[in-house]
């Protein structure tokens, strides 16, 4: 048993400097200013010691319940079925259509390069063994030739590739760039949890309230007076009954982690995938470009109900987005003058807001104890 | 440099009298130290598992044809033997993909590629009279029996919300440590312990027998490059398997006796385990599917009746797939929250695979290109190989982006990519290399028309099945699911339909086998003609009991 226990401190001890080599580099976009750097950077460490509290009822909760998901002055987006914004189309080939300039050109990179590239390799090594099957089989040339060498061509095979792959990777690693160009500052922090098995959206530049956010099920598959979902609140198995609602047309900082296992935090037509994973916090920039609702579902096989967690993300003009803070109980940046939208010179630690979700350490920590 | 001429034909006709003792059936078959014999055990056993585990895929396109849960409920009541919820048939979806997912990699592809055709046809071909290490050999394959009863078993006791492990192949922690009590996930993981084990005593015997056991004269630059494929197959399970044993070791640690490897808590990290398992995971995908690139070259060769061509090329190609293969892991985990850096070097490594990876299929079109070909069954496969392998390849390409995975990653576009390479990668090879082989291996012929007929409807059957997949991804249909909106509900439709076609394609391989075995026409030594030169077809179809026992000396 000794021996045991101690060839596991060992294996623990080799263990974590891979940790520390890994997780510097984790939350990639070091924010600007050092102040606001100290939230994000999430350490194995400060995962640890303090989650009892992210587990406090979430304000949401105290909001009057409706059949609806309407608030005072907020009425959930009827989502653009007739152009399929930011959901699936039925027999759709290609992508959704894109909501963020960074999916906008992920998906001309695709279609416009990618696409034409591998469509046209393939065929050429389809076109390649077709004249192979009409001018080399048995009839067509009884006597086989004896070429077994010719380096010319193979050095043309290697280097053909190799120049194609150049082409490719030149756009490819300028949208890596693109995706990881750090939020500013003054970029509105979401911060997503996923949880066993539904989704919780805190925020912490607006008073750190957070909303739950739990799939609506059907009219037959809820109990007389709960809410169901219909065509308002979007496809079946898409639609929640809290959505996270941002500012369109502002730069977000999208925070995700999670309480128990990994999830993954995934909206298509934003391009935007990053995996919710307990003990750390990951960050990605997003901005949404136009008002809608787009629809995501967890991407990280998470359990039973993994399919059974979406995702709706409700982008609204920022003057909207205020008002949903206020019906959240929530407080705009820049503290109580009422003065919409252009959240300036934010300092979250500094706002008047409940202490346990603003402070930097509690927000990673939401694994449980166990 | 293939070809090659055993000398005397009088040494194997000498064979027959004192070499043809065969053991009583218990003693050969459940004893065996003889590779051709352990060959058959394997082929005999990745059938089975490979109708278990299509099968499996078989109730999962059933439930995806048509949005909605339609016969998950009943499945998981029949499991559990009383009525299951809800939450219970989500589970059972989980241990269908999960179970799918580890038989068809450690239980099908792997002992049919490795164990089957390696052991029958590495000894034959370098001119050794069997493996280096017989009894382990034994051990090897025993071994992978026991982990696949144990992987069954699991699905019959309780692991977290329901029967039976339902982590994903992949057994990400926290969900396959914290996230699934009871034994069925313990069970999952000492089976893929043994498995483990048993690839790895395959490898040091194949390393060991094709280092010193080649005949006279079959110099590494000789040697078949099937025989290349399994030798660089064999240093890859040899590096990365301890690398999964490690892992899956550390989550019985955290299951079992307190340990915090993966638990963020207790200061554990849950990325680090995905790291561990891709570091093995992706060696893993070209451990089975080099000894296919060998088949195929040695099918195509022969059928084109001219060597390979850009034989050193097409050796060393493989060699470098293994070894850049060790350094491009993180793709899989482009999403986990990486750094740019990271994204950008794995992104970079990841494309450079696809440079030796065309060098091969340019030197297999390069082979047939002048040849005389003629278009038997195993041909037909191997060039369906060709083909939908650059489809499954060219996509691969397109995940290696960091930047379009963030949209691609764990939906179907990943699903229909990994099925080109495997299913119509990995599995046509297999197809060709039984066709082409079984003659050899049975003595009897294959129906050539059967085998054509099999092709076509496979091929179609699978193409139907896998390439809506790209479709539903695209338009961001998750991995894993068991239920979607409406909208993916045209293409899954689409897709069901293409398994049943492929179940068509598999009714009659089986048709053919069995007739085939009963009636088939008697093989005669090399079926194939002055195109197959490999030292296998110097020998009987079938070979005797012990081959070689004098040593064939390659010129």
């Amino acid at each position: 048993m000794i021996m045991l226990k101690k060839f596991l401190v060992v294996m623990a001890a080799m263990a974590m400097p891979s940790l520390a080599l890994a997780q510097p580099a984790n939350p990639a976009p070091a924010p600007v200013t050092k102040e606001v750097a100290a939230p994000v950077v999430a350490t194995p460490a400060a995962a640890a010691p303090v989650a009892a509290a992210a587990e406090a009822a979430p304000a949401a909760a105290a909001a009057p319940k409706s059949m609806d998901g309407s608030l005072p002055g907020y009425t959930p987006m009827r989502p653009d079925y007739a152009n399929s914004v930011g959901m699936p189309k039925p027999k759709e080939v290609d992508f959704q259509e894109q909501f963020s300039d960074n999916g906008q050109y992920a998906k001309w990179i695709n279609n416009a390069i990618l696409l034409p590239i591998i469509t046209i390799i393939s065929l050429f090594v389809l076109g390649l063994l077709l004249w192979v099957i009409v001018r080399f089989n048995r009839r067509a040339n009884p006597v086989p030739s004896k070429t077994t060498h010719n380096t010319f061509i193979e050095v043309v095979w290697t280097l053909i590739p190799v120049l194609i792959l150049l082409g490719i990777a030149y756009p490819s690693l300028d949208l890596l760039a693109k995706q990881f160009k750090p939020a500013p500052a003054e970029a509105v922090t979401i911060k997503a949890t996923g949880y066993q098995w539904y989704w919780g959206y805190t925020y912490p530049d607006h008073g750190g309230f957070e909303v739950v956010s739990n799939m609506l099920k059907e009219e037959g598959d809820v109990a007389k007076g709960e809410r169901f979902r219909t065509e308002n609140d979007g496809p079946k198995l898409m639609a929640a009954d809290n959505r996270m609602v941002v500012p369109a047309g502002v730069l977000l900082r999208i925070q995700t982690t999670a309480a128990d296992v990994i999830h993954a935090f995934a909206v298509p037509s934003l391009w935007f995938k990053l995996d919710a994973v307990p003990g750390r916090l990951n960050e990605k920039s997003l901005t949404i470009t136009k008002p809608g609702v787009y629809f995501g579902q967890c991407s990280e096989l998470c359990g039973a109900r993994h399919a059974f967690m979406p995702i709706v993300v409700e982008a609204l003009p920022p003057e909207k987005f205020a008002a949903w803070v206020k019906a959240q109980g929530g407080t705009m940046p820049g503290a109580e003058k009422p003065a919409p939208a252009a959240p300036a010179v934010a300092a979250p630690a500094a706002a008047a807001a409940p202490a346990p979700t603003t402070d930097p350490v509690a927000a990673p920590a939401a694994a449980p104890t166990k | 440099m293939t070809t090659i001429a055993a000398t005397g034909t009088d040494l194997h006709a000498h064979d027959h009298h004192d070499a043809d003792h065969k053991p009583g059936f218990f003693a050969r078959w459940f004893m065996s130290t003889n590779h051709k014999d352990i060959g058959t055990l394997y082929l005999i056993f990745a059938i089975f598992a490979g109708i278990i585990g299509g099968a499996i895929s078989g109730l999962m396109r059933l439930e995806l044809a048509a949005p909605g849960i339609q016969y998950l409920q009943g499945w998981a009541s029949m499991m559990a033997g009383k009525e299951a919820s809800l939450d219970e048939a989500y589970h059972m979806w989980n241990v269908l993909i999960t179970a799918h997912g580890l038989i068809m990699v450690f239980f099908m592809v792997m002992p049919a590629i490795i164990g089957g055709f390696g052991n029958w046809f590495v000894p034959l071909m370098i001119g050794a009279p069997d493996m280096a290490f017989p009894r382990m050999n034994n051990v090897s394959f025993w071994l992978t029996v026991v982990a696949f009863i144990m992987l069954l078993g699991s699905s019959f006791v309780p692991g977290g919300t329901g029967l039976g492990a339902g982590t994903g192949w992949t057994v990400y922690a926290p969900l396959s440590t914290s996230g699934s009590v009871g034994p069925a996930v313990d069970m999952a993981i000492f089976s893929l312990h043994l498995a483990g084990a048993a690839s790895i005593l395959g490898a040091i015997n194949f390393i060991t027998t094709i280092f010193n056991m080649r005949a006279p004269g079959m110099t590494l630059h000789k040697m078949p490059l099937f025989v290349w494929s399994v030798l660089v197959t064999a240093f890859l399970l040899l590096l990365a398997l301890p690398v999964l044993a490690a892992a899956i070791t550390m989550l019985l640690v955290d299951r079992n006796f307190g340990g915090a490897f993966f638990d963020a808590a207790a200061g554990g990290d849950p990325v680090l385990y995905q790291h561990l398992f891709w570091f093995f995971g992706h060696p893993e995908v070209y451990i089975m599917i080099l000894p296919g690139f060998g088949i195929i070259s040695q099918i195509v060769a022969t059928f084109s009746r001219k060597p390979v061509f850009g034989y050193l090329g097409m050796a060393y190609a493989m060699v470098a797939i293994g070894v850049v293969g060790f350094v491009v892991w993180a793709h899989h985990m482009f999403t986990t929250g990486m750094s740019v850096d990271m994204k950008m070097y794995f992104t970079a490594a990841t494309m450079v695979i696809a440079v030796p990876t065309g060098i091969k299929i340019f030197s297999w079109i390069a082979t047939m290109w002048g040849g005389s070909v003629s278009f038997k069954t195993p041909m037909v496969w191997a060039m369906g190989f060709i083909f939908m392998f650059t489809v499954g390849g060219v996509t691969g390409v397109v995940l290696a982006n960091g930047g379009l995975d963030d949209n691609l990653h764990d939906t179907y576009y990943v699903v229909a990519h990994f099925h080109y390479v495997l299913s119509l990668g990995a599995v046509f090879s297999l197809f060709a290399g039984f066709y082409y082989w079984f003659g050899k291996m049975s003595g009897r012929h294959l129906n050539e028309f059967l085998g054509h007929l099999h092709f076509w409807v496979f091929f179609v059957g699978v193409n139907v099945l896998f390439f809506p997949m790209h479709f539903l991804g695209n338009s961001g249909m998750p991995r894993r699911y068991p239920d979607y909106p409406e909208a993916f509900a045209y293409w899954n439709g689409v897709a069901s339909m293409g398994y049943a076609i492929m179940g068509v394609g598999i009714l009659i391989f089986f048709v053919n086998v069995i007739w085939s075995l009963l009636a088939g026409r008697r093989a005669e030594d090399n079926y194939w003609g002055e195109g197959a030169t490999t030292l296998e077809w110097t020998l009987t179809s079938p070979p005797p009991y012990h081959q070689f026992e004098t040593l064939p000396v390659i010129k």
